[in-house]
């Protein structure tokens, strides 16, 4: 039940852009079409899931206080923690370079779509984000992939909804001033609005 | 009728290409096809239909179906100051009261609003629409009695602008402007329109002794907290002043609490029936939304693991804006689905979430405004999928 309360905040209460504004710049880049926004989201739920429990590893075992305890008396207090930047990063990095390489083979037509943008995952600050705040947050193995999915899947929707309502508005007649990332920008204060809906639950 | 037709002609061509006020035609035109049906006609060789309809009687069949919300509030409005004073007031004192309140919030809501889409229509060159009437008849009766008229005047200006002319004007926005104002002023301005002091106008006077400004919804959530039945809580808030305020039937009638038009589930309904049988609104939205909530607050009654919860399912649909909110607001056919599968599902989710919100989010009284808003969002989405659907069937169709 707690890891199902987990899942549901990272989701729709603590949502990636929504209330951390985290991961703005794919999610205003890549959300011009449906199935575009389709595969980024799933590309980032796909690399979040992994990255974080992947990286709950490392700072379990190798960069939080007391990690390298298992090695002898010697490095029982030894603090690697301020490499945790650098190390999630590489950890993250060399992920999403599986992950273009498996969707290249597998699915030209959707690496295609992404083109330049999977690799721009590796520097996403959602999914930096998500190592980061697990460490934060002192998460277990379970939780930490519950929150790594479950954020995912927050910045997917978000996308998706964001995409959808840019294909309706061909229809609209924005200011010329403010055509493209103008009115984006303010769409996503608009859904920011109604994603309050959820902030202040308690679960 | 003859002498106003005949002065609007002799104005036009002043306004026209090449005339004196050519920049201010727009204004002109929406004076003129405000007050006749406009001679536009298709072309000899076009399909013709005979129809009056247009986008501008809809949207005047959509504030007529307000209207009895509008009087009920003004009613409730002086009938609640007197009730929480403990004085005996006839109907005139009452009604009275109530127009000294409401209608400056109307007025300004109009004004401010009208400017605002008057500046844009005369800049952007796109014709006034009529959509700004219902927006602007909305926001009244969507806050209480006793809210500053600036804020109105802002929260206006904000919805209008930011909800609405960035997008192109009426009909192309994706929120819903009356629910995004209200929303605007939940967030920015939370003292003026929340809480158990903001819904009964009490003025220089002082409230009888027991008497309570708190909304029904508060009261529930309150028998939550403390573990008492919310029901029979209900019936005993301010038996002082009035013996079963929080009745069901009362609830239902509408001498409760709270923002000026959406006390009242039976006017509510009479504008339904209204909006209904003209066919202005969709009546799956409307359906599939009370049914939504129903079943909800139905499963949440089962659970049933505070007191709040287990608050009878068809007490859900009489207190707060439920009802007012999916009748008016929900049905708003520019921010809704726009398929007739997608009606379904947005209307059902809005219902849902409404209790989801109400019950399980101690930071929000009321889940409607935050629920409608959501859905907003998602409709192009549903709609996206619907559209996909029914093509991936019929491209089936066509190769068997």
């Amino acid at each position: 039940m707690e890891l199902f309360n987990l899942g549901i905040r990272s989701i729709f209460i603590d949502n990636m852009v929504f209330a951390y504004f985290l991961g703005m710049c794919s999610f205003l880049a890549v959300s011009k079409k449906v199935s575009t926004a389709l595969g980024l989201g799933a590309a980032v739920i796909f690399v979040l899931s992994i990255t974080v429990p992947l990286n709950w590893f490392l700072n379990e075992f190798v960069l939080k206080e007391g990690a390298l305890a298992f090695l002898g008396e010697n490095f029982a207090t030894v603090d690697l923690s301020f490499l945790r930047f650098i190390m999630f990063i590489a950890v993250i990095a060399a992920m999403v370079q599986l992950v273009e390489m498996i969707v290249e083979k597998f699915a030209p037509a959707l690496y295609g779509a992404l083109g330049i943008f999977l690799p721009l995952i590796a520097v996403n600050c959602a999914i930096l984000g998500g190592s980061l705040f697990m460490a934060q947050r002192d998460y277990t193995l379970a939780e930490s992939a519950v929150y790594g999915f479950g954020s995912g899947t927050g910045f997917f929707l978000a996308i998706v909804a964001l995409a959808a309502i840019r294909e309706k508005l061909k229809y609209s007649n924005v200011p010329n001033g403010l055509k493209g990332l103008g009115i984006t920008m303010l769409i996503t204060g608009l859904m920011g609005i109604a994603f309050m809906s959820f902030m202040g639950i308690d679960l | 009728m003859k002498f106003l037709r005949d002065l609007l002609d002799k104005q036009k061509p002043l306004f026209q290409k090449g005339g004196k006020l050519e920049n201010l035609y727009y204004l002109y035109e929406a004076g003129e096809t405000f007050m006749f049906t406009p001679n536009h006609t298709t072309a000899a060789r076009g399909a013709q239909v005979r129809d009056a309809i247009d986008l501008k009687r809809m949207m005047i069949t959509v504030v007529i179906a307000m209207i009895p919300c509008l009087l009920f509030g003004i009613y409730n409005t002086g009938h609640m100051h007197f009730l929480a004073v403990g004085e005996d007031a006839s109907f005139g004192d009452k009604v009275l009261l109530g127009l000294e309140l409401v209608l400056p919030i109307v007025l300004v809501s109009y004004a401010s609003g009208g400017l605002v889409e008057a500046i844009f229509a005369v800049v952007r060159k796109h014709p006034i629409n009529e959509g700004f009437l219902v927006t602007g008849m909305l926001i009244p009766l969507v806050v209480p009695a006793t809210i500053p008229l600036w804020q109105v005047a802002l929260a206006t200006v904000f919805a209008v602008i930011i909800a609405k002319e960035v997008f192109g004007g009426t009909g192309m926005n994706i929120l819903n402007v009356a629910m995004t104002a209200r929303a605007f002023l939940y967030f920015a301005y939370p003292a003026q329109i929340s809480g158990d002091q903001v819904w009964t106008y009490i003025g220089d006077k002082t409230p009888v002794d027991g008497f309570s400004g708190a909304t029904a919804l508060a009261v529930t959530y309150q028998s939550g907290q403390d573990g008492v039945n919310a029901v029979s809580e209900l019936a005993e808030h301010n038996s002082s002043i009035m013996e079963g305020m929080f009745g069901f039937a009362n609830m239902f009638f509408g001498f409760i609490p709270g923002s000026i038009g959406e006390t009242s589930t039976l006017m509510v309904l009479i504008g339904a029936a209204i909006l209904l049988l003209t066919g202005v609104a969709s009546w799956k939205v409307m359906l599939s939304a009370f049914g939504g909530a129903y079943v909800m607050a139905l499963v949440m009654q089962l659970l049933a693991v505070n007191e709040f919860m287990a608050l009878p399912a068809h007490y859900h649909l009489v207190i707060g804006g439920i009802a007012f909110g999916i009748v008016f607001m929900a049905t708003d056919p520019v921010s809704a689905a726009q398929t007739e599968k997608g009606k379904w599902i947005y209307g059902a989710m809005i219902g849902i979430l409404t209790i989801v919100i109400r019950v399980t989010n101690p930071a929000y009284p009321e889940g409607i405004m935050l629920a409608v808003l959501f859905m907003n969002v998602f409709a192009p989405l549903i709609d996206h999928y619907v559209v996909l659907g029914n093509k991936k069937r019929r491209l089936q169709r066509a190769t068997v």
